[in-house]
């Protein structure tokens, strides 16, 4: 018995680990293919994300929010809904934050900084809890309205930003945010901010909600059979939207992290995909909080390399993009994996 | 003799010992693209023609990167300050907010914005009269349209972009003051698809000429006047080659000649923070070669856009500067 759960354990870990060498191997393929010296690239992409403290940080800043958004969507995934919303939860997140960094100046920072941090996050957790409360209620299927509210939150904040909230440059940018909303950079001149440990927090708070809570054992039971849950006394509907709600919440703390800590101001359009990078988090993590922040480590790392690799050398940085979707196709290839490594155990 | 040989082979190896440091040191430079990339056929493939140049006439170092998104753009100009470059351009307006705090924190590390001013004292500003060549092509269309109606398709709607839209309006006014210009603005320089579509409702609107000032997006308004039969003007790059007869002349801006320019006075020693304008009298904004539409615009149009540029030199014309 203790022997079987050690089995299994070991393969949770080795299916990610096997997907991201796989990964590579094949991604070299592609490096020659395009006339380029596979150990070079890897080389620069791995000095550049872990070589030096410093680039370490610029690593651990680029996962912050991806440790938010994989949280976000493993969180979801645990009480069976599909959050594809992330990225618009994030967006609301970010600009509800920086609305309260820029509008409430003159606060005392022990009073501003907790302010915009719960506002942000507080704006996902409601951008969110929409499509959780239509499929509660009407049985609209998630992943539908959460695709739809992320083109509206898109509009919306660009709308904010570019109209009513503009700053003063050409720039489609707010205001900045002031002094007393900002978190505190760690490591000058690298960007990376106290909002990592907020990220390692939320983790940890995730990791309480749903294996140290009754509510969380509520989401689980839900998220594994919904008529088994809803005969064992449990309200699928109010589980339902409360999932919604705190997967919302930590993606609406990716954005709060990225305008407080990183730009100080809300860009328009700033996010680059964070939250679509979350599904792959969460996936490459088999949703668990522990695995989703190497998970997003390792996307950090890529990230933080292959924009050192385009500044640096002429290795174009889609290639990196291919290794991250070769990543992402293996370890949804896990049964494949799965059966090479039974073939080798059995051999 | 053998004595006096080696002496001068040893003053020689001495003084090129001394001389070395300074010529081997060649500058180095760095470049930043806006969004949209390369490939764009437009503004940014500009700045990588002028670096390219530079490379190639003298002999600086040279490395660029093509940021993913706006939000990268602080990071870039960290990273390459923090290399010690001799000079790191940036292309776009789009950096400018990052670039006033970055200039700032590196006081020592010189920095060219293309497009938009940074008032610091580390920073040479490169901007155009891009209101004043817009003219010239406005004049053109007026008299081009057979419906009396013309279009503009922007990228995003800030006010560098309403200066090439101003321009337009007042030399198609100019020329002909029964010509109506239909306005449309992408918001995004980097989405030829919505291009597309804004210039096909422009045409189906009546508009037998569209001008863009809108980068990569502009690359869909020229398909679209391709496929829908209709004349294009294209902006920043020489676009004419893009489809010959179909893309009447190009807003020319000579964002190459800018950062030729600006490389070279790093080379000669003459960097000069500020601002430095490229107009018409200097052939920094202008009509393109006409190459493939030589015949087929009259006489007469040549000489109207020809006498509006020395009437906009000579001051007889003013075209408003929204910026001002």
């Amino acid at each position: 018995m203790q022997k079987r759960i050690k089995v299994t354990r070991w393969q949770e870990i080795a299916t990610p680990l096997a997907a991201v060498v796989l990964a590579l191997l094949v991604g070299s393929g592609f490096i020659l293919f395009v006339g380029e010296n596979p150990l070079t690239a890897y080389r620069i992409l791995f000095v550049e994300s872990f070589g030096s403290i410093r680039n370490l940080a610029t690593t651990l800043q680029r996962a912050t929010p991806l440790m938010f958004t994989g949280l976000a969507v493993a969180f979801g995934y645990r009480a069976g809904l599909f959050n594809i919303g992330a990225e618009g939860q994030l967006y609301i997140g970010a600009f509800a934050a920086a609305w309260v960094g820029f509008t409430f100046t003159g606060l005392p920072r022990l009073i501003h900084l907790p302010l915009a941090i719960v506002v942000g996050m507080l704006g996902g957790a409601f951008w969110g809890s929409i499509p959780g409360y239509l499929k509660a209620k009407l049985g609209i299927h998630e992943v539908i309205n959460t695709i739809m509210l992320n083109f509206i939150a898109l509009y919306l904040t660009d709308w904010l930003a570019t109209g009513p909230f503009h700053g003063g440059s050409w720039v489609p940018e707010t205001a900045r945010v002031s002094a007393t909303a900002a978190l505190t950079r760690l490591y000058p001149p690298t960007r990376l901010s106290t909002g990592v440990f907020l990220a390692l927090a939320a983790a940890f708070v995730a990791y309480l909600i749903l294996w140290k809570t009754k509510q969380g054992y509520e989401l689980r039971a839900v998220g594994l059979n919904p008529q088994a849950a809803e005969y064992g006394g449990i309200n699928v509907a109010k589980n339902t939207i409360i999932a919604m709600a705190i997967s919302g919440a930590f993606a609406g703390l990716a954005g709060t992290e990225q305008i407080l800590g990183l730009h100080n101001r809300f860009i328009v359009r700033f996010s680059a995909d964070l939250g679509f990078m979350g599904v792959a988090v969460a996936l490459l993590g088999k949703n668990h909080p522990v695995g989703v922040i190497f998970a997003a480590i390792l996307f950090g790392a890529l990230q933080t390399g292959s924009a050192a690799m385009d500044r640096l050398t002429s290795v174009p940085r889609e290639l990196i993009t291919i290794i991250q979707a070769l990543i992402i196709f293996f370890v949804a290839a896990e049964y494949l994996i799965r059966r090479i490594l039974r073939m080798k155990e059995e051999a | 003799m053998r004595k006096r040989i080696g002496l001068i082979f040893v003053m020689v190896l001495l003084v090129g010992l001394i001389v070395s440091p300074a010529y081997a040191q060649t500058p180095r430079i760095g470049l930043i693209f806006a969004e949209g990339g390369l490939g764009d056929q437009s503004f940014n493939d500009a700045a990588y023609r002028g670096l390219m140049q530079a490379k190639d006439e003298l002999g600086v170092d040279v490395v660029y990167v093509e940021p993913a998104d706006i939000a990268e753009m602080e990071e870039h100009q960290r990273a390459y300050a923090d290399l010690d470059l001799d000079l790191i351009i940036v292309i776009g307006f789009i950096h400018q907010s990052a670039l006033v705090e970055v200039s700032a924190d590196y006081p020592h590390i010189n920095f060219a914005i293309v497009d938009d001013v940074v008032d610091n004292p580390n920073v040479t500003s490169l901007v155009f009269e891009e209101h004043e060549g817009s003219f010239l092509v406005g004049v053109l269309a007026g008299l081009m349209s057979e419906t009396n109606k013309v279009g503009f398709v922007g990228g995003m709607e800030v006010p560098l972009i309403r200066k090439f839209e101003v321009g337009f309006v007042e030399g198609a006014k100019y020329a002909n003051p029964n010509v109506e210009v239909l306005v449309n603005y992408a918001g995004s320089f980097g989405d030829p698809g919505r291009g597309r579509e804004l210039a096909v409702s422009q045409n189906e609107r009546g508009a037998d000429i569209v001008y863009h000032a809108a980068g990569g997006t502009g690359s869909g308004v020229i398909d679209a006047a391709v496929a829908n039969g209709f004349y294009a003007i294209g902006v920043d790059s020489d676009q004419d080659y893009m489809a010959p007869g179909i893309v009447l002349t190009s807003m020319v801006k000579r964002v190459d000649t800018a950062v030729f320019e600006v490389i070279k006075s790093v080379v000669d020693g003459t960097l000069e923070a500020g601002v430095r304008s490229f107009g018409i009298e200097d052939g920094g904004v202008g009509t393109s070669e006409f190459t493939y539409t030589k015949d087929l615009i009259p006489e007469a149009v040549f000489d109207a856009i020809e006498d509006a540029r020395d009437k906009i030199i000579s001051g007889e014309i003013v075209v408003s500067n929204p910026l001002q």
